[in-house]
Formats: C-alpha cells, sequence, structure tokens
C-alpha cells in the first residue's frame, strides 16, 4: 500500500480524499475537519471580497495554507462557459499562477445538474489556456470519455446530486466510466456517509471528493476521520479483491474432524 | 469620478490607480485578484493601472465550498 498513490496532473498525494470548505459553521471547524480528513487536496470557491465587512476575519487561505495544501479553486455557481472561464482565470491570478481548477457548469438550481454542453465548452477553452482541469460530470460514461479525450486531468462524475447525501446512485456508470479511462476518476458530490464513500473506491474510482457528508454530519471532525478511514478501507478492498457472491451457503469450519 | 466595485457605486479622484484604491480600502497585501471590466490585472500592473470613470472593478478572493 506504501507505493498506491494518488497521481493527478503529474503530482503524488497519498490521500485519496478530497474535501471542499463549505457550509463549515466557523475557520477552526474547517481547518479541524479538514486535518481530520486527512486531504491533500483542498477546494474552495471564488467570490467578491466582502468589502468594509469585518476586514480581519480571517482568510480563508490563511486556515487552508496553499504552502500546506494543494488548492483546488473551483466553478460552483457558474451557468456558462464564459463565467466558468473568467472564474478560473481569476483564480489562477489569486494563485500566483497555479492552474490546477474543478470545472462545473451548472445546469439548474434544483438539481445542480451538470450543464455539459457548457463544461465542454469551458473545459476547451480552459485546456488551450493552460489549465489542468478537473471536470465535474453527469455519469454519462461517454461524455466522461470526450472529457479525457480533450486534456482534463481527471474526471469526476457524480454519484448523487450535489449536496444530497443520496450515496451512490448508478454504480453501474461509475463502473463503466472508470472502466474506460487513463486519467484519474473521482467521484464528486452525492456521498452521504461513510459507506458510500468506500462503495465509490470499491468500484475503483481513484478518489472521492466530497464537502457536504462532512460538513453536513453532527460531528464533522468525526465524519472527516470517518471518510478517511472508509476511503482507505474501500481502497484497499478493491485491490484485494472481493470474494465471489454466491446463491447458498459455504461452511468456513470443516467437515472433516467432526466427533459428533 | 465614479466607478463600481464589487457593484457598488464609489466616489474616486482622477487619476486613480488600483495601488490606490487597494491602498483606500484596507486590502493592501492581501490575497486577492482584482478584474476591470472582466478584464484581469495582475499583481505586477497594480500600481501602473489607472482606473478610468465608469470602470467595474472586480476584486475577489477565495471562500469556503465544495
Amino acid at each position: 500500500m506504501q507505493d498506491d498513490k494518488l497521481i493527478i496532473a503529474g503530482k503524488t498525494y497519498n490521500s485519496r480524499l478530497l474535501v471542499g470548505t463549505g457550509k463549515y459553521k466557523d475557520m477552526d471547524e474547517t481547518r479541524d475537519a479538514i486535518e481530520a480528513s486527512g486531504a491533500e487536496i483542498v477546494t474552495v470557491a471564488i467570490r467578491r471580497t466582502n468589502i468594509g465587512q469585518n476586514p480581519h476575519e480571517p482568510n480563508l487561505l490563511d486556515v487552508i495554507s496553499p504552502e500546506k495544501y494543494t488548492i483546488l479553486p473551483n466553478t460552483a455557481g457558474c451557468y456558462t462557459a464564459k463565467d466558468a472561464v473568467r472564474t478560473c482565470q481569476l483564480a489562477r491570478e489569486l494563485l500566483d499562477g497555479h492552474d490546477l481548477v474543478k470545472l462545473e457548469v451548472l445546469g439548474d438550481e434544483k438539481t445542480l445538474y451538470p450543464n455539459m454542453v457548457d463544461t465542454i465548452a469551458a473545459a476547451e477553452l480552459l485546456i488551450k489556456d493552460g489549465f489542468k482541469v478537473m471536470v465535474y460530470t453527469s455519469d454519462d460514461p461517454i461524455i466522461a470519455k470526450r472529457l479525457e479525450d480533450m486534456g482534463c486531468v481527471s474526471v469526476m462524475p457524480l454519484a448523487g446530486l450535489i449536496g444530497s447525501g443520496l450515496g451512490i446512485c448508478n454504480p453501474h456508470n461509475i463502473r463503466l466510466i472508470i472502466e474506460n479511462a487513463t486519467v484519474p476518476i473521482l467521484v464528486d458530490a452525492g456521498v452521504g456517509t461513510a459507506s458510500d464513500a468506500a462503495i465509490a473506491m470499491e468500484l475503483g474510482c481513484d478518489a472521492v471528493l466530497m464537502n457536504t457528508a462532512i460538513a453536513g454530519a453532527k460531528k464533522p471532525v468525526l465524519m472527516a476521520s470517518a471518510m478517511q478511514k472508509a476511503i482507505e478501507a474501500g481502497r484497499e478492498s478493491f485491490l484485494a479483491g472481493r470474494m465471489p457472491k454466491k446463491a447458498y451457503a459455504s461452511a468456513s469450519s470443516p467437515i472433516d474432524g467432526t466427533f459428533f | 469620478m465614479e466607478i463600481f466595485v464589487n457593484g457598488e457605486p464609489r466616489q474616486v479622484q482622477d487619476l486613480y490607480s488600483v495601488l490606490q484604491l487597494l491602498e483606500e480600502m484596507d486590502l493592501l497585501g492581501k490575497r486577492l485578484a482584482l478584474e476591470i471590466n472582466e478584464e484581469i490585472v495582475p499583481k505586477s500592473r497594480h500600481a501602473e493601472h489607472l482606473i478610468s470613470a465608469g470602470d467595474k472593478v472586480e476584486i475577489v478572493n477565495a471562500i469556503g465550498g465544495g
């Protein structure tokens, strides 16, 4: 397991859990949960600086330092390719040229389902502009392959709707996407609890990205620790290869040597 | 002249640089990115870039999100 590493855009990571920074009660909880998760890649949103309001409030990047974590700016809230590209360009300026981004272009407010037409358009522009794109996508294996062929460094199908906690809604599609892929496949969105994360890893995902499953738990720091273990357990289980399912029982103790 | 900073109108003097704006807003040295009329003004040009009347300035940073 020592040399079983996650490699994204040429960089090696020990942790296969990527986490968001939204929905925490305060900066302390954000820091503690992320620390407990063991995550090395942490996603952040890009928004207007809050002018005039408490200028001494700690900045997220002071708490989640780019020296310690790989910061993954995302385009959450973007509904057009244009807004997503603009957000990534601002993020690159913000992070001194750091060019790894999480692209998501949303389709509607009720489902936050990805708009794949604009996602593909944005991915094309961003890749041409030198970005390394980790892309949020529907769980369509054909679209996922297309995104990989375009040059996305990682393809991230949803397991369920963002923030829904519904778990892996279509494991068969996730498996098809993994089978076709040569770039890392991450489940992004939908994980609700530790067993969901383990299932994603047992399907063969390279990693899982989550936010609400941790931040929305009653005890986020404890759930962050649970997730780290579930990801590791799921990965080891995948590598170990599960036993085949059988319709009938098969005794674990030998029949020979019984004295009754 | 009037400019717009993160959507809010703001009165500033003529020949006003991005650096002056950031200084006045107590944002000097803060981690941020800035664009004017949807064009990024890189940090290296904050001192020399002059803001024009009606310019739409956006100043952003990283916040919690997933």
